[in-house]
């Protein structure tokens, strides 16, 4: 069941910044800003991680995800460590993810070679 | 003798002639509806080389090759090269033509380079400065994505309406009339009509403030028209006076735009106008948006399907103008507009 609820509602997710690509002229870049901040935010208000907790990998796949992450790590770091948890929290609840991404994408451009669209 | 006629064009009274020309192309455009027509289809992209920068370099390397091969000549007959391509610091020419030894002024007129460089050859040959005169460019996708999007690493989603970059090098060898006679002789595949320029039109840069990276015909449009009506205006012609006025590559969008710009300026050129960008993919079937761009786009198309129509007398007198957009990744991201320009050139088959 926990599969079926992250596949459709990471799909929804996904579907729903697809249509914001197609139908705006947004660059991939700010979307992807967009996405964080917004996660960050609904993080805030309490909302995105009652939604983690629903969806699974669904919500937290997607980088709406990475900006909730974002924001529960500064929220402990700030009630552990005050002002500095601000600038530290971020990076300590990322650091798994961030690291993985650029050590598996280092990995992948050792051993793979980029072809020429078809 | 020259005449500088109107505010930006060149009437030749002793007009230069293209003497050989040459294009070699990649896989996608090999596929294409001009796939049989190119010199050569290299159907690795990566022409043998380890970066899509060297891969281009040896695009042009080769479509020199192919020009000298096909005219009988070698590089110490020809004066001057006038060269570009759509890279940063135009390294892709540096590189790719440095081996031949030919004095070189490198151009940049991003994707009208085709008109600049052939206007510029045929202005030194005119002129009486050179004998023989070459003009090659050439655009990479995978190079030309790097340099104003992302590197195919990134994997990026392009929407529909982009264009594609056209794998291709053109290289033409630009000859006084006294060295055509001469040469002419020598060449065996030479069909009946020799191909003359008898006038350009250089162009300004027009800009109407596109800032839509993703509609690069509606950016270059504008200065194609302005091209197109000072041209018509300078030589006192109407579209009429030519079997077709060919753009770079405006697109299907472009084409609407640029029709419709002229309309406005009171000149019909719907009859008369074709794209290379259209002509060079099947659109529907092979996926490429909105059609082809690059400074390869014109040129190969120029010499495949245009060039050989004229020689074979099939076209008398064609308006060549290829469209550039003047952007680059830089101002682009720091929200400058996309200003255009665009190159015309009268190619003129003569009995």
């Amino acid at each position: 069941m926990e599969y079926v609820k992250a596949f459709v509602v990471g799909g929804i997710i996904c579907a729903l910044v697809q249509i914001l690509l197609e139908k705006t002229r947004m660059l991939p870049g700010r979307v992807m800003v967009l996405l964080v901040c917004a996660g960050t935010l609904l993080g805030a208000l309490q909302i995105y991680q009652p939604f983690v907790e629903f969806a699974g990998a669904g919500a937290s796949v997607p980088l709406l995800g990475f900006g909730n992450v974002l924001w529960q790590g500064m929220e402990e770091a700030i009630q552990k460590e005050g002002v500095l948890g601000l600038f530290k929290g971020g990076f300590t609840a990322s650091s798994a993810g961030i690291c993985a991404a650029l050590i598996f994408g280092y990995l992948g451009s050792l051993f793979f070679r980029s072809k020429m669209r078809k | 003798m020259t005449e500088q006629i109107g505010r930006q064009s060149l009437t030749f009274c002793e007009a230069p002639f293209i003497l050989q020309n040459a294009s070699v192309a990649g896989s996608k455009e090999g596929e294409g509806p001009l796939g049989t027509l190119f010199d050569l289809v290299e159907p690795d992209d990566t022409f043998g080389e380890e970066k899509w920068e060297m891969a281009e370099s040896q695009l042009q390397k080769q479509a020199v090759k192919i020009l000298l091969s096909k005219s009988g000549l070698s590089p110490e007959q020809i004066r001057y090269l006038f060269a570009g391509d759509l890279l940063g610091q135009t390294i892709a020419t540096s590189f790719g033509l440095m081996d031949y030894q030919i004095p070189l002024f490198g151009l940049y007129g991003a994707c009208a380079t085709c008109g600049e460089a052939l206007s510029l050859a045929a202005m030194t040959v005119a002129a009486g400065y050179a004998d023989l005169a070459a003009a090659v460019t050439s655009s990479h996708f995978a190079s030309a994505e790097k340099q104003f999007r992302f590197p195919l690493e990134y994997a990026n989603q392009r929407p529909m309406s982009a264009t594609w970059t056209v794998t291709g090098s053109g290289a033409f060898l630009v000859c006084s009339p006294a060295c055509f006679r001469e040469k002419a002789k020598h060449i065996s595949d030479q069909e009946s009509f020799p191909v003359a320029i008898t006038g350009i039109t250089t162009g300004k840069i027009v800009d109407y403030g596109i800032k839509d990276a993703m509609n690069m015909g509606a950016a270059m449009a504008p200065a194609a028209a302005d091209c197109i009506f000072h041209h018509l205006k300078d030589f006192g012609r109407k579209p009429k006076d030519y079997d077709y006025i060919v753009t770079g590559d405006l697109g299907l969008v472009g084409q609407e735009i640029l029709i419709e710009l002229l309309r406005q300026r009171g000149i019909e050129i719907e009859e008369q106008h074709r794209d290379c960008g259209i002509d060079i993919f099947d659109s529907k079937v092979q996926n490429t948006g909105a059609g082809g761009s690059g400074c390869g786009c014109s040129a190969v198309t120029l010499s495949a399907c245009y060039l050989p129509k004229l020689r074979q007398g099939k076209l008398k007198r064609i308006l060549f103008v290829p469209t550039g957009a003047l952007l680059s990744k830089i101002s682009f991201n720091e929200g400058q507009s996309v200003p255009g320009i665009a190159h015309g050139l009268v190619l003129e088959s003569v009995a």
